[in-house]
């Protein structure tokens, strides 16, 4: 009885140990965010003052300034709009080849797989650089189109679409083979059956591919020039005045603006999200 | 063609329809992998083989002329430009310092959050809540905190007597920092893949090994780390190809300086090609990057088909 007590305790105790040890590592994960919008909310005069997590006055103009500054709401709906394009083309484009790799017999279909899995690692600077020159010769500099074709069709659409074809090997056969019997086409066999069995696989592919697209850097940096077609990443490093200082209040306040409601999404599905990744890491 | 075929073959019919059933499938897969495959012709293929050529050109501005100089862009990189091997000296201290951190974080906060106790999920969702954060946020808000005299963190290091440095204004304090706050970005990823790695292993393993009498150390260190061995390669195989992209986070967070002591290969090709319009020599520094990300993944493949 006793042991058994002490042993109970000892274990208590040590569990004590570590999640105490967990909350000291966690404090460098979760603080940035709580300054984060805690300055957002700091006057320019205070925001360098005695830190303090609570402003000594909250500055809601913080969060009207920042639209004026530059047209941020428009930057905003830029990324929204880029990511939900990308997130839908990739979706198609991807699980349309990762079923044609995992279930249709054609010569030259391994070698292509392999052609296509080269590109998986290769950073998107290795290639930027033609790029952009096609773009502009197809005139498409300072136009979205080229935030939505790279990614699309990039290393990230190339890993999209393996993720998905791994997804449909482990599939069970029979359902689809049904489907054809009663006369559906490649395509409504892709369509009425495959898809609706990968939600999964989907929705990991969409998640990431999202997030991908609305963190975007490089290419926004490099193609996009005039404000009105900034992505919000963009927009974000631009809170400066005209030496090139940061605004810090107003950079922060939009930060926030930025990041909190993909946090929040995040708390929400952060099981599903979570998954995603982890099934893109394995694959990558 | 299928046509011409069923006609030649009518004789045996059920050999003509299999035929045509067999190019009908390879034509239908054709189609469906098209856009992939013509996207990945168009977006990767040809600049690859672009920048191949630009690197063995010398790009005129004026004339927007390309010259054919051979290999003087690498020879300038090698042997003639001293930054060069600044920027490979900082990628490589900057992928020495990530990666060995990054995986011993992970693994570190992996061993206690693979089991399950209550609280576990909300840890796994702080930790990994930087991940789905953009970089360059991420790095505003740091470099927010590391600001010299009335940063935060320095603030904080003051009250308890210590005169911090102003972190991103000194090349060696720049490029830890730079390097901690991409560890705290990113540390979640490789975090839950060791979890998942952890939760494949069998429990029975550990339990017969206690019942022999095996502290929580030789469990770990002869049973569990071998068999996390695979995942501990293509983690570190990843983790140093991610830290050679890096690029977003330096740019917002030090701008490759000061004194180019964050200057690392991926910002290098931005500022070269994209600020100092140097096409062919930016297009040289690409193909090298090239070069060293397949020989890091050929390294991995050979590694891996080793162990199987």
């Amino acid at each position: 009885m006793s042991v058994s007590l002490t042993r109970r305790r000892i274990r208590l105790l040590n569990r004590a140990c570590w999640t105490i040890a967990l909350c000291v590592v966690a404090i460098p994960f979760v603080f940035p965010f709580l300054w984060m919008v805690s300055s957002g909310f700091k006057s320019a005069a205070e925001i360098f003052g005695s830190p303090s997590l609570v402003p000594r006055e909250w500055q809601w103009r913080n969060f009207i300034d920042v639209f004026n500054y530059q047209p941020f709401a428009r930057q905003y709906f830029n990324s929204l709009y880029i990511a939900v394009t990308v997130t839908t083309l990739t979706l198609l484009v991807s699980s349309l080849a990762g079923y044609a790799l995992a279930r249709m017999r054609f010569a030259g279909a391994a070698l292509i797989a392999l052609f296509l899995m080269s590109a998986l690692m290769v950073p998107e600077e290795v290639t930027i650089i033609p790029n952009f020159f096609m773009m502009r010769w197809a005139g498409l500099v300072d136009t979205h189109w080229p935030l939505i074709l790279l990614p699309t069709f990039g290393p990230q659409g190339i890993m999209a679409t393996f993720l998905m074809r791994q997804y449909f090997l482990a599939l069970p056969k029979e359902l689809e083979d049904a489907g054809k019997m009663d006369g559906l086409s490649r395509l409504g066999v892709w369509w009425r059956i495959a898809l609706p069995m990968s939600r999964p696989a989907l929705a990991a592919v969409a998640i990431i591919t999202f997030l991908n697209s609305w963190n975007l850097f490089l290419e926004p940096l490099i193609f996009v020039s005039s404000l009105q077609k900034f992505t919000l990443p963009l927009a974000l490093s631009n809170f400066t005045d005209p030496y090139g200082m940061p605004l810090w209040h107003l950079q922060l306040a939009a930060t926030s603006l930025a990041v909190v409601p993909i946090l929040i999404v995040y708390l929400i599905a952060q099981r599903q999200i979570i998954e995603s990744f982890a099934l893109s890491g394995v694959k990558g | 063609m299928a046509k011409t075929l069923t006609m030649r073959d009518t004789t045996d019919r059920e050999k003509a329809s299999w035929l045509t059933l067999k190019m009908r499938e390879a034509m239908e897969a054709w189609l469906f992998i098209s856009p992939t495959l013509a996207g990945f012709l168009i977006f990767f293929v040809g600049p690859l083989i672009a920048v191949a050529w630009y690197s063995l050109t010398e790009w005129n501005l004026l004339t927007q002329q390309a010259t054919f100089v051979g290999l003087d862009n690498y020879e300038d990189a090698l042997f003639r430009n001293p930054d060069f091997w600044h920027v490979v000296r900082n990628s490589v201290i900057f992928a020495v310092g990530l990666v060995p951190l990054n995986m011993a974080l992970a693994l570190s906060l992996a061993l206690p959050l693979s089991g399950r106790f209550p609280g576990v999920v909300i840890f796994r969702t702080v930790f990994f809540a930087p991940v789905v954060t953009s970089a360059v946020a991420w790095a505003i808000v740091w470099k927010f905190l590391l600001q010299g005299e009335a940063g935060f963190i320095n603030q904080i290091l003051a009250q308890i007597g210590i005169d911090g440095p102003n972190w991103l204004r000194e090349p060696n304090w720049a490029m830890a920092a730079v390097i901690v706050t991409r560890v705290i970005k990113m540390v979640g990823l490789n975090m839950i893949l060791y979890i998942a790695a952890l939760q494949a292993i069998p429990r029975d393993y550990e339990a017969a090994a206690r019942l022999e009498g095996a502290s929580g150390w030789q469990i770990f260190r002869w049973i569990t780390w071998p068999l996390l061995g695979p995942t501990t390669l293509v983690i570190m195989v990843i983790t140093t190809i991610g830290s050679f992209k890096v690029f977003d986070h330096i740019y917002q967070m030090t701008g490759g300086g000061p004194e180019n002591g964050t200057l690392v290969l991926a910002f290098y090709i931005y500022q070269q090609g994209f600020q100092f319009f140097d096409v062919g020599y930016a297009s040289a520094l690409a193909m090298i990057m090239f070069v060293i990300v397949m020989i890091l993944t050929l390294f991995q493949l050979v590694l891996r088909r080793r162990d199987t």
